[in-house]
């Protein structure tokens, strides 16, 4: 989404009414960021617009930025957001070996997630939805749900995007490619200046 | 990594605080992907010791490369090479373009007794021109911005004859420009040697 380095461009206060809407489309798509929300965004912050090229806007509160969208599609955390609160996203994570193609903005391929390193969905439920014991999300994910994306041997998550592939089916078929287009650690995006 | 979680209290911030590279930006553990490892470590190991014990410690490497097979070692041992490579050449273009590069600071006259300074050539030394435009306006309390200049490019414009204040504050704040490469220049002088050479 991000590969290239983009320029910084003014930003723009936003109305109460589009702050509230945008924390209830925060809160619809990510309920796990329930607990946070109030710290994510305080009732008297005041939030605002940051335009990106090919029409996306990134979402900063005093400088730190919170969370981008193209166009009026599903929002998606910006990384630093992400290891802010990293409970508050469904995640799965891929081996060492796939990182360094993930960083370099390659497409997320299934071999990278079901290898041994790699930790895709246990699926076996429970509430609330988190993290099982091995390191697996407790739900299978769907095509086109938001996801994060952390990696062996290490804490802080590398990679967010949508799924292009439900979980279920990449370890069923165990090829082909589950995230297309991430933001990720080092992409114009993370190395944007928000101040 | 430290251990951040908190108790969950309500009102008590849950927000965890990560420590973000001084030189690359990544997180620490992401240092070996960022194409400047010796830079990074460098920095980790003077401004976190505990975390560069934590990352690069003999322990910590034997199990980053344990789980890869023997082909994806040499592979990623490569493809570091190359990165590293590259971020030197980056990096040597960039001393040789700072080397080359000249800092104006030009005096002026407006109105009678009336002076801007305007300061150009900052963005070869790699700064952003609209925050030292903001450095100067505070530094300095009085008006400063970007503008457009007609070559195509972009100067900052102070009120007021700063030029002196201007480039001690430079020498102090970005010791990257040479102050050999610092160039002082009267406007008015100017125009009085263009119509001395007229005349
Ligand atoms: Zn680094």
């Amino acid at each position: 989404m991000f590969k290239k380095d983009l320029q910084g461009a003014p930003k723009s206060k936003l109305k109460s009414s589009v702050q509230r809407s945008l924390r209830q489309s925060l809160l619809t798509t990510y309920p796990l960021l329930a607990p946070y929300i109030d710290e994510i965004l305080p009732k008297k912050g005041s939030l605002e617009a940051m335009k990106l090229p090919d029409r996306a806007t990134l979402y900063v509160l005093d400088g730190e930025p919170l969370f981008f969208q193209v166009d009026t599609n599903t929002l998606l955390p910006h990384l630093k957001l992400v290891h802010r609160f990293p409970a508050g996203f469904p995640s799965i994570r891929i081996d060492r070996g796939a990182i360094r193609f993930v960083l370099s903005g390659a497409t997320l391929m299934a071999p990278g997630l079901t290898s041994p390193g790699g930790r895709l969905p246990s699926g076996k439920g429970g509430e609330p939805e988190g993290l099982d014991e091995d390191d697996r999300w407790t739900r299978e994910l769907e095509k086109g749900e938001p996801v994060v994306v952390r990696a062996e041997g290490k804490t802080e998550a590398c990679a967010v995007g949508f799924l292009v592939e439900g979980t279920k089916l990449v370890k069923e078929k165990g090829k082909g490619p589950v995230i297309e287009d991430a933001h990720y650690l080092g992409d114009g995006l993370w190395r944007l200046g928000t101040e | 990594m430290a251990d951040t979680e908190t108790a969950e209290a309500p009102g008590e911030p849950q927000s965890r605080h990560v420590v973000y590279c001084g030189v690359c930006t990544l997180p620490p553990e992401y240092c070996e992907y960022g194409g400047t490892v010796k830079k990074c470590q460098e920095w980790l190991q003077r401004a976190q010791p505990a975390l560069y014990q934590v990352i690069w410690s003999a322990e910590a490497l034997e199990a980053a490369t344990a789980s890869l097979s023997v082909e994806a070692q040499k592979r990623a041992a490569k493809d570091a090479q190359k990165k590293a490579a590259q971020a030197e050449k980056a990096e040597q273009k960039q001393a040789d373009r700072m080397a080359n590069s000249v800092v104006t600071i030009k005096r002026v006259e407006r109105n009678k007794r009336k002076f801007v300074t305007a300061v150009s050539g900052l963005e070869a030394f790699g700064l952003d021109l609209k925050k030292v435009a903001k450095e100067f306006g505070k530094k300095f309390a009085t008006g400063s911005s970007v503008t457009k200049v007609p070559s195509g490019g972009e100067e900052i414009v102070v009120q007021g004859d700063v030029s002196d204040e201007i480039e001690e504050f430079l020498l102090e704040k970005y010791k990257d420009i040479p102050e050999d490469n610092i160039e002082l220049v009267d406007d008015k002088k100017l125009k009085k040697a263009a119509a001395a050479a007229a005349a």
